[in-house]
């Protein structure tokens, strides 16, 4: 399924926000969203990007996409240098990636209607046809499971699963290769959230596509992801397989949060205890790793050095002075048996 | 819509205002065919001078032996051409620089801004007059000064509005897809902003008919032999108190049109703004 070649690469990636110089007042210093963040994207994969509120996960979706300018770092997409131009040139460079809001209402015009809306799109890509339009349109709402009579409609007309579908429907019709999913079951009932669950899967089989998932329910990530990026405070600090990250957590931070997911399952206890204290404030520099003040193992090393992302396993990166590979026989029969389980 | 209308029709006032906005129109549109005396306008019968009201003129008559009733149905026509050629070019001074100053931002969206924060901080009335004395006063001066007072207004709304649209969501999104600036301000946030831009010009056809006679109350707005409703009221001074139905009706005319508009402009913001209305 994983090709070589990546379809979307990105390099030491920052971007800043919001930082401001006032007249006669104190300036606003900005806030490090993202911090040199590398990520590759193979094609057909699925990527869960993890992390807590406000760890950044979002400004990089909007990065990636375009909607955000990086502030410094580079994308490439499809081995093309895309980064480094402005806001509007990268959005017609990355035609390819689509962004789905996590908030479908909002991210339609109430006044339009459903088929307005989404013709709207092809309009703006090129498709001149009226009639074509309609039928492209008519035709992907049947593919997203939603009647095509849909497209009279106003998005306050339909339930959150079924905005779900149509905002999807809008994106697909642009024909992306890459779709950054922002928590795309947010919201959802359990119900719901797992028949738009099984929609993003078939959908990824018929059209091949490539998805980034933004989320910070580690259910849904487990379930649907291939590959699963952990950031804290704008760091990536873990990497690996699915099936890898879930059964042997490597970062402290990690650790934590797989511990801090609720679940029935009393046997999978891992004995962690629960994070402690809120994550520091993006504003302040930080010399050493940005975890060691909540995290239970961190030395005086941690608080000077900070630790880069290295690779610890075949393809496990983590970003911890402390990760070590751990003995490899029993964990590959865990592996294969946790990935079998997960599809 | 029928949900609009059936949550419009339980507004008392509002129906009030709607119906009174009604005649006015209906008024307005066939004044000709509802005065008895459409040639009174400017004919004069000097035989029947300030006559009481009766049976043949109802509304009694003027000073130059005008039937008052035709006057004051032939004075609705320009009245609300008046109100709206004002709102209209008020309109289209206000909502572009409304537009530009909430999507832009910057430093043209804070010249913008605060050049209309120095207009509205100038009483309308006051500014208006200026304006039309610096003029020769015509009726079209009054229009442009009552024009350039009320732009304002429109910004503020549309500037509050298009801050408010341009960091939504859904304007992200249509970024994301690829849209031009044109397409989101005209397709996108225009409409979106629609309902407080008409209940803002409801009320300000009300508020300009009172200060458009006002202007020509004080001799700066129609010229005789207009059957401005304002300038009948200038002219019936001298008569007073004796010719009493001279200043009544066309005050009458005036109270009823700004009370109609003002009524109506009420219930609609009521209807686009749900909090207002339980607050009250």
């Amino acid at each position: 399924m994983t090709g070589t070649e990546p379809i979307l690469s990105v390099r030491s990636l920052t971007v800043l926000l919001g930082g401001r110089r006032r007249w006669l007042r104190q300036s606003v210093p900005p806030v490090r969203a993202v911090n040199d963040v590398s990520l590759d994207i193979r094609p057909g994969e699925i990527v869960g990007l993890v992390g807590e509120s406000g760890c950044g996960k979002t400004t990089l979706g909007r990065t990636v996409l375009g909607l955000q300018r990086e502030t410094s770092g580079e994308i490439h997409l499809d081995g093309a240098v895309v980064s480094g131009m402005s806001p509007a040139k990268a959005r017609l460079a990355r035609k390819a990636i689509q962004y789905v809001h996590q908030d479908a209402a909002a991210a339609l015009d109430p006044w339009w209607s459903i088929g307005r809306t989404l013709r709207e799109g092809l309009l703006i890509h090129g498709m001149r046809d009226a009639a074509e339009r309609s039928a492209k349109v008519a035709e992907m709402l049947t593919a997203v499971g939603l009647d095509p009579t849909a497209a009279q409609r106003y998005p306050h007309e339909f339930s959150g699963g079924q905005l779900r579908r149509v905002t999807l429907a809008r994106m697909l019709l642009l024909s992306p290769r890459l779709l950054v999913l922002d928590e795309p079951t947010s919201g959802l009932d359990m119900s719901v959230q797992a028949t738009v669950l099984n929609l993003l899967l078939e959908l990824r089989a018929r059209l091949g596509l490539t998805y980034l998932f933004i989320s910070h329910d580690l259910s849904v990530v487990e379930r649907l992801s291939d590959r699963v990026a952990i950031m804290y405070l704008g760091r990536v600090v873990e990497t690996a397989a699915t099936a890898t990250i879930f059964a042997r957590p490597m970062h402290p931070y990690t650790r934590v949060l797989l511990a801090a997911a609720p679940r029935l399952d009393r046997a999978k206890d891992t004995g962690v205890d629960t994070v402690i204290g809120d994550p520091p404030s993006h504003t302040q520099v930080h010399v050493g790793c940005a975890f060691v003040g909540r995290c239970p193992i961190g030395t005086d090393l941690c608080r000077t050095t900070p630790p880069p992302l290295r690779s610890i396993e075949n393809g496990h990166d983590v970003a911890c002075h402390y990760a070590q590979p751990a003995d490899p026989v029993p964990a590959g029969t865990v592996r294969m048996h946790a990935v079998a389980s997960a599809k | 819509m029928s949900l609009i209308l059936r949550k419009l029709t339980r507004d008392v006032p509002a129906v009030i205002g709607l119906t009174i906005v009604i005649i006015v129109l209906i008024i307005a549109i066939l004044g000709p065919l509802l005065a008895p005396y459409p040639g009174d306008v400017a004919a004069s019968h000097l035989t029947r001078r300030l006559k009481p009201p009766s049976w043949a003129y109802p509304f009694g008559t003027d000073n130059l032996g005008r039937d008052i009733l035709s006057r004051v149905i032939m004075g609705a026509r320009g009245a609300l051409m008046v109100a709206m050629t004002v709102v209209s070019i008020a309109m289209a001074i206000g909502i572009p620089l409304g537009l530009i100053a909430g999507y832009r931002g910057g430093w043209l969206s804070e010249v913008i801004m605060r050049v209309t924060d120095a207009v509205l901080a100038i009483p309308q009335l006051v500014l208006a007059l200026a304006l039309a004395q610096l003029l020769t006063p015509s009726l079209e001066s009054a229009m442009l000064a009552l024009s350039l007072t009320y732009w304002p207004f429109f910004t503020r709304i549309v500037f509050a509005e298009t801050r408010r649209l341009t960091s939504s969501l859904f304007v992200d999104a249509l970024r994301g897809i690829g849209a031009g600036t044109a397409r989101i301000v005209f397709l996108h946030i225009l409409p979106n902003a629609a309902s407080p831009i008409i209940v803002r010009a409801t009320i300000g056809l009300g508020f300009t008919i009172l200060v458009a006679a006002v202007l020509g109350f004080l001799g700066m707005g129609a010229t005789p032999p207009a059957p401005d409703w304002g300038l009948s009221i200038a002219e019936s001074r001298t008569y007073l108190p004796a010719a009493w139905w001279y200043a009544t009706f066309p005050g009458l005319a005036i109270l009823l049109t700004v009370m109609g508009f003002n009524l109506l402009g009420d219930g609609l913001r009521d209807l686009v703004d749900p909090r207002l209305r339980r607050s009250r």
